[in-house]
């Protein structure tokens, strides 16, 4: 089968695989018609994830088609179109058995302090992922949903990652009705957590980035007011200024390792691999929201310590939130609300890939080339 | 006496009504009961699917690395490219001697997957497909993607450390190249004597 591999940093390429064999009674192999890149993968991409093996396949965002299954499955048949969550979990751990899917203690030998991720390194469990024409899904029984027949291919895609986290985010934030709510990121996630804040009873929906695109389809998208943080000295005295010198009650973290607005930090953690990630969006998170407010983190950071404003967020007496988005305790709501039109995933989608041309896809998603939003991968369109 | 209610009891106007926004926002208020969200409680019971207590066990192909805060393998586990090589030898060392508390652990593996690059790119050159930095940077897509109009005149704050990306790419490269060449020259130079 064709299949990205990672190379080293900033590189990937397509190579020749075996399918994945079966591997467990509950496993199943799904040959896969949609994948997605992931903001998440980029940290991969770029080498800031420990433990990130040369001939990984990435990709935890993918739908598809069972093409075998093991021999203790009972929900699943080769022929059912499926949608993938991004967890792997076994359904039946003391976390799985509190709906804590994304913390499953049961498929991760590596790493205790977080569950298994499809394609996402060995920290998160030495998975191979979905960006190739075949993967191992492990939990068949658990994980994998049928796509419902009225469901679009490229928004079921969507649920399994980039739109539950963006919901699961703003749920974090505790949200009641007339809140200010601040977003920090303009891409897919931080799109579809100001869309969801606003479900929630928002009451002003702010987005801070500093794409003019991205910001432009955060004022489209999500009805948001937009805010570019390369054109004040200081974003969050803007922040304030414009919220009455209160701050925001709720703080969205929606970019995570590689956020961008301060060099030292950008370049110590993203370039230099000194911290597990740079923590600009969430500093701009703590102190901009209000005393006593949410703080919200979406964005993903690798396991190294970052230089967080600790004191800011004790002295402020803030909460904060976070976890990996245990992605199938969201879908049933989220059906609920594409089929009522309240939310509408597909329409970020920026770009469609053959898997062939995956790293020219890499590379305009991580440069940040023609208006890229979110990039799909087609394994078949070879 | 202030005109700003932060500095009282009060709390700013927002700029719309919720009625306001109802009109005007799709779904406004969809979920505005916070206790009737998807995510509450944070921690709920549901039927997952799982028809056993503990999950069968997975056959281990090889001794699989693992964290020492886990009392034993997971039952199931990602077969990804086994550790292989100098880099590998590290990994296991690291799994082998710190847990995920110790900065030395997480250090040990990214110096690791550096190690892993350096081999892989090695080996590659001894096989039929070496590795190809142009096509494996995916930067055919500064050309095809309008590498140039992305970032001409938009002020974006990543433009300016994204010099440093072919530095991290072909820097080591280079500097391995120029060693090679001035350990070449002394050697000539000293048969030359």
């Amino acid at each position: 089968m064709r299949a990205m591999v990672y190379r080293g940093p900033y590189k990937v390429r397509v190579e020749e695989k075996d399918v994945p064999p079966i591997e467990h009674p509950n496993d199943a192999i799904v040959k896969v018609s949609l994948a997605a890149i992931c903001g998440s993968d980029l940290h991969l991409y770029h080498g800031l994830m420990p433990d990130t093996r040369v001939g990984m396949t990435f990709g935890h965002e993918f739908v598809g088609t069972v093409h075998e299954v093991g021999s203790s499955v009972r929900n699943l048949r080769p022929g059912d179109r499926v949608m993938v969550p991004f967890n792997i979990y076994c359904g039946s751990c003391f976390f799985c058995a509190r709906g804590l899917y994304s913390n499953c203690h049961n498929v991760n030998p590596n790493a205790t302090a977080v569950g298994g991720i499809y394609g996402y390194s060995h920290t998160t469990g030495g998975y191979d992922g979905g960006q190739a024409e075949y993967v191992r899904v492990p939990f068949a029984d658990v994980g994998p949903a049928k796509i419902p027949d009225w469901m679009a291919e490229d928004d079921a895609v969507l649920l399994t990652d980039a739109l539950a986290t963006g919901y699961f985010g703003a749920q974090l934030g505790d949200i009641v009705e007339g809140d200010v709510v601040v977003v920090f990121g303009a891409g897919p996630v931080g799109l579809y957590a100001a869309k969801s804040a606003w479900l929630m009873g928002a009451g002003r929906v702010i987005v801070i980035d500093h794409l003019e695109y991205r910001l432009a389809k955060a004022r489209e998208f999500a009805h948001a007011e937009t805010y570019n943080f390369v054109e004040y000295d200081d974003i969050v005295v803007h922040l304030k200024k414009i919220t009455g010198h209160l701050g925001a009650d709720v703080a969205i973290d929606a970019v995570g390792a590689e956020a961008d607005g301060n060099l030292l930090q950008h370049v110590t953690s993203a370039k230099l691999k000194l911290q597990g990630g740079s923590p600009i969006a969430l500093n701009w998170a703590i102190d901009g929201v209000r005393k006593g407010g949410t703080i919200s983190v979406m964005g993903a950071y690798g396991p190294i310590f970052s230089a967080v404003k600790f004191g800011d967020a004790m002295n402020k007496g803030l909460t904060l939130r976070m976890n990996q988005t245990p992605v199938k305790r969201q879908w049933p709501r989220l059906f609920e609300h594409i089929r009522n039109g309240y939310l509408a995933p597909s329409d970020i989608v920026t770009h469609r890939v053959p898997l062939e041309h995956i790293a020219e896809a890499y590379h305009m998603f991580s440069a940040k080339l023609d208006g890229c939003i979110k990039p799909l991968i087609v394994p078949a369109a070879g | 006496m202030t005109d700003l209610p932060t500095y009282t009891a009060r709390k700013p106007a927002n700029p719309e009504t919720s009625e306001q926004l109802r009109a005007r926002i799709p779904g406004w208020g969809a979920d505005l009961d916070p206790k009737d969200r998807p995510a509450v409680p944070r921690e709920h019971a549901e039927e997952t699917g799982a028809h056993w207590e503990f999950p069968e066990r997975q056959p281990e192909k090889w001794p699989r690395e693992r964290s020492i805060e886990h009392a034993f393998v997971t039952p199931v586990f990602g077969t990804s490219c086994p550790p292989k090589g100098l880099s590998g030898a590290i990994r296991k060392f690291s799994y082998r001697r710190y847990s995920e508390g110790r900065a030395a652990h997480w250090l040990l593996l990214v110096a690791a997957d550096r190690v892993d690059a350096w081999e892989s790119h090695l080996r590659s050159f001894v096989t039929a497909r070496p590795d190809n930095p142009v096509t494996e940077t995916g930067l055919l897509a500064e050309f095809t993607r309008h590498g140039i109009a992305s970032r001409r005149g938009r002020r974006r704050a990543d433009v300016v450390h994204q010099g440093l990306d072919p530095l991290i790419v072909a820097g080591p490269w280079v500097a391995a190249a120029g060693a090679a060449v001035v350990a070449v020259r002394a050697l000539v130079r000293r048969g030359r004597r």
